[in-house]
């Protein structure tokens, strides 16, 4: 469903991406792990096409998707969620317009339709009775949790979520682990997730791909990840300082 | 910095002066398709109406005690000054044309376009550069819904709809403010002063600073909002929009008036 060819992505005379290759198959959940500042939510952001590539393609169902116009986008857009790693809710408005944002700009539904199928989705992520508080006034992780809600609150059939369960107390992200397993089998939802957490990637993913020094070094199950000859990935698998990735001043 | 390197020498005070031509030149072309995308939108569904109806009430409203009280002083002020020149020459009783010639035509959409771009500017420069550095407008885009028609349409239609409702209430009571110095504290006789002000004061010059007023409340509204959806850089990035905001829009209100006005005038 999704596929990514040879991307390439630069800030100013920084290098972020290096030739990318990655292929997402529908219904699969596919786990993104890497160091901090590798360029995990630059990928992502490049699927939903918020940054263009400078080399390179995005392909989506077959078509590259820098190719398509304002209306093939929003086609396009619609059909797929994502949680920003900051959640991204729009604070001049209460959670229960934030999560139910997209029904009320692209259907006919009403207000109060609106927001008990809100209030649905919040009870999946962990949350009731805040539907009416303002995204200021909620903890880290409640605003993470909403902004999940707001991802799938359309149902759509791709989402990327970007550090789902990061700033969650372990029985928390358990919970967010156990509804992305959910959707996948329920919905058939195919997602991209990105994660530190690797208690969370083993669980959630079908497969596992590793991105350091701009390029996808390994992918595979968690069964191949977990016994992986790559000293690389073993190293940030098991999460030990020392090793062959250099921690630059980059890193933090 | 890739750039200084690879640069000999001898041409980088060239590059240095074509980066400073080109400032201008791109913020202008970034200004023009921002008001071309903003007017392709603005009949476009859906309609956030309630987007607008904010912004009507953030730029109309909010701003009105500050543009009445404005007007009021310098209606008065205006008054006590033309008092005090003309009567060298014995025409005081031109007190009034010329304090409603001058708010009409002038100071009522001028000052009302100063201080909306220092209040309403503001505060659209900062709401949309924070939405910016928080990628809520990214967000917007993955919910399939155009930033610009969402955020830019409300705040351009407000601005140039509620410039030129100030206006009119800044052009009467900085009449009335001229009235009521010149006839409490100049000794002007009531009767003749209003006389005075309707004999020379025609809707034409009503109208023209009606126009300007359209035109400061649409050029502030893109002008601000466009300092916002592009800051980049954080906080501090978004106060420095902020602040070539408001500079920005106070300077095109005054830069843009002396064109207006030689234009008009024919
Ligand atoms: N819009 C941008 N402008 C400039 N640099 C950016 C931008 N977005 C990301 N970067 C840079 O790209 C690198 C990778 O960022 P990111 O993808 O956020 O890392 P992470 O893997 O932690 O998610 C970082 O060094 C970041 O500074
Ligand atoms: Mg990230």
């Amino acid at each position: 469903m999704i596929r990514i060819e040879g991307l390439t992505k630069s800030f100013g005379d920084k290098a972020v991406l290096d030739g990318v290759d990655l292929e997402v198959k529908r219904g699969e959940s596919m786990v993104v792990i890497g160091g901090s500042g590798s360029g995990k939510s630059v990928l992502l952001k490049h699927i939903i096409r918020l940054l263009r590539p400078d080399g390179g393609r995005v392909l989506i169902d077959g078509s590259d998707i820098s190719g398509l116009d304002e209306h093939g986008l929003n086609d396009l857009r619609r059909r797929m969620g994502m949680l920003f790693q900051g959640a991204a809710l729009f604070d001049s408005m209460s959670v229960w317009e934030n999560v139910g944002f997209a029904l009320r700009q692209h259907t006919s539904l009403k207000p109060r339709e609106v927001r008990r199928i809100a209030s649905e989705k919040l009870r999946m992520v962990g949350l009731s009775g805040i539907e009416d508080v303002m995204p200021a006034d909620l903890s880290g992780g409640m605003r993470k949790r909403v902004g999940l809600a707001r991802a799938i609150a359309t149902e759509p059939e791709c989402i990327l979520y970007d550090e789902p369960t990061t700033g969650l107390d372990p029985i928390m992200a358990d919970i967010i682990n156990d509804l992305i397993l959910s959707l996948r089998e329920r919905l058939s939802v195919t997602s991209v997730t990105i994660t530190h957490d690797m208690t969370s990637a083993f669980k959630i993913a079908d497969r596992i791909a590793m991105l350091y020094s701009g390029r996808i070094i390994e992918v595979g199950t968690p069964e191949e990840i977990r016994k992986t000859s790559s000293p690389v990935v073993s190293q940030f698998v098991a999460g030990r300082a020392e090793g062959p990735i250099r921690v630059e001043g980059g890193y933090a | 910095m890739r750039a200084e390197a690879s640069t000999p020498a001898l041409l980088r005070p060239v590059e240095y002066l074509g980066a400073i031509l080109m400032r201008p030149l791109s913020l202008a072309g970034g200004l023009v398709i921002m008001l071309a995308k903003t007017l392709r939108l603005v009949f476009a569904p859906p309609y956030n109406l309630r987007n607008l109806f904010r912004q009507l009430v953030e730029i109309g409203v909010n701003s009105l005690p500050v543009v009445l009280i404005t007007a009021a002083f310098t209606g008065a002020v205006l008054a006590l000054q033309s008092y005090i020149g003309f009567k060298r020459f014995g025409a005081e009783g031109l007190v009034g044309s010329v304090v409603a010639l001058s708010m009409t035509r002038e100071l009522g959409p001028v000052l009302t376009g100063l201080i909306v771009s220092g209040r309403a500017g503001a505060a659209m420069a900062a709401e949309l550069g924070t939405m910016r550095v928080t990628e809520q407008i990214d967000a917007l885009e993955t919910l399939a819904t155009n930033p610009v028609q969402y955020l830019v349409v409300p705040r351009f239609l407000s601005g140039i709809v509620m410039l030129p409702a100030l206006t009119v209430f800044s052009d009467a009571v900085g009449i009335l403010g001229g009235y009521f110095v010149s006839t409490r504290v100049l000794g002007a006789n009531p009767t003749l002063y209003l006389n005075r002000t309707w004999d020379y004061l025609t809707i034409t010059d009503i109208y023209h600073g009606l126009y300007k007023a359209i035109f400061f409340g649409g050029a502030i509204a893109l002008i601000s909002c466009y300092q916002g959806y592009h800051s980049e850089g954080g906080a501090a990035g978004v106060g420095r929009a902020t602040t070539r905001a408001v500079v920005m829009a106070s300077m095109a209100v005054l830069i843009s008036d002396y064109f207006l006005s030689s234009w008009l005038f024919q």
